[in-house]
């Protein structure tokens, strides 16, 4: 499956994932201190010239991947002139398009394999109350595997429907949709118990 | 313990599935995204807290860098985006939905409606209408009145849907059922 780490290789990709988590939790702690926008311009700007030390093709991937946010600061940038609060509305939207973008180079700077060590890492302290760092490795596993074996059958469901009938399904797939998920869960259960069980 | 990790795992997957297929045109017209109707089905069907735990597997993922919260979005940034209030009310929500599936006795169709209206809006709204206010900086009432014009036809139908669904659960396998097992 696709992820959203970059394929340019850049310096990021080198640095440790848990120093770059760390880096992005103080960075966002930092932003949302800041509440006047010439600072947030400044931390806006700083940004951008981090994805500029990565090259102009991954700074226009990152850019890309800001994009789902315009309906939202269009609203907000509409809302904020229609009160004439424009400063706050620079804040607002200032902060919203830093912090994304900071979380973003860490995501597109990060291997999913790394991310999912972290994950483990920080799963070790709950030991105890059942959540070795083996189990969450083996769930994600598990999600991962099983998201095309499910979208392939719910193709399948909804082709078989309309086999069957001149409508539409609509929400019937969603029936055996679930029963298939609970039997494949039954079944995947048995396979880990017949392994020696999920550790 | 097995099939407790298995469970959690594959309505995980399903949560992101629902997110994943552009539009399986569940009502007809509108377009809604069919991911909280996951969410809302892991509490009908698994339980409080499996539920729970099912949707934060599911968004653990999302954080590690999949791109499986519906639109194909994921990675870190959308916890920083205004629809954070919504990503982290989702566990809680089908905690909720699935506490009042197991601590009801109405009919399973019935309670699975009633469960995903106060679990899947009620609950899931109280978080997403806070996060709305405090990244954009409008007002609750200005943040209620855009989360209820954009999201609640939309979300209605589903908890009518993920009360129908339960409800076939219930008649062709009633041990499918686990929130009522």
């Amino acid at each position: 499956m696709l992820t959203l780490t970059s394929p340019v290789e850049i310096w990021a990709h080198r640095v440790p994932a848990g120093g770059k988590l760390v880096a992005l939790a103080v960075a966002t702690t930092g932003l949302f201190a800041l509440s006047s926008p010439g600072p947030l311009a400044l931390a806006l700007i700083a940004t951008l010239c981090l994805y500029l030390t990565a090259g102009l093709r991954f700074a226009r991937d990152g850019l890309r991947q800001l994009y789902p946010l315009w309906p939202f600061l269009l609203v907000v940038g509409l809302w904020h002139l229609w009160t004439r609060d424009l400063d706050s509305g620079l804040v607002v939207l200032q902060r919203m398009v830093t912090a994304v973008a900071l979380a973003n180079f860490v995501t597109m700077t990060t291997r999913l394999a790394d991310m999912i060590a972290v994950f483990q890492r920080l799963a070790q302290p709950f030991e105890r109350l059942g959540l070795s760092p083996r189990r969450v490795a083996l769930a994600f596993a598990l999600v991962i595997r099983f998201i095309p074996v499910m979208l392939d059958r719910l193709a399948q469901i909804d082709a078989s429907w309309r086999a069957r009938s001149p409508r539409r399904p609509r929400w019937r797939v969603m029936v055996p949709a679930t029963l298939a998920a609970l039997d494949d869960a039954d079944r995947v259960a048995e396979a880990l118990r017949a392994r020696g069980g999920a550790g | 313990m097995e099939r407790n990790l298995t469970h959690i795992a594959l309505f995980a997957a399903l949560i992101a599935v629902l997110g994943l297929v552009p539009k399986i045109d569940l009502a007809g017209g509108v377009p809604i995204t069919a991911q909280s109707l996951g969410i809302m089905l892991c509490g009908t069907v698994l339980g409080a807290r499996r539920g729970a735990l099912a949707v934060l597997l599911f968004l653990a993922l999302v954080a590690a860098g999949l791109p499986l919260l519906s639109g194909g979005r994921g990675g870190f940034g959308v916890f920083a985006g205004p629809s954070v209030g919504f990503l982290v009310g989702f566990p809680v929500a089908a905690f909720v939905t699935g506490w009042v599936m197991q601590r009801t006795t109405l009919s399973p169709g019935l309670s699975a409606w009633a469960a995903s209206t106060i679990g899947g809006i009620g609950v899931l709204y109280v978080f997403g209408i806070v996060g709305i206010a405090l990244m954009t900086g409008v007002s609750i009432q200005e943040a209620s009145l855009g989360a209820a014009l954009s999201f609640l036809p939309g979300d209605v139908v589903k908890t009518v849907i993920a009360g129908l669904v339960t409800q076939s659960l219930s008649r062709m396998r009633p041990a499918s059922l686990l929130s009522r097992a």
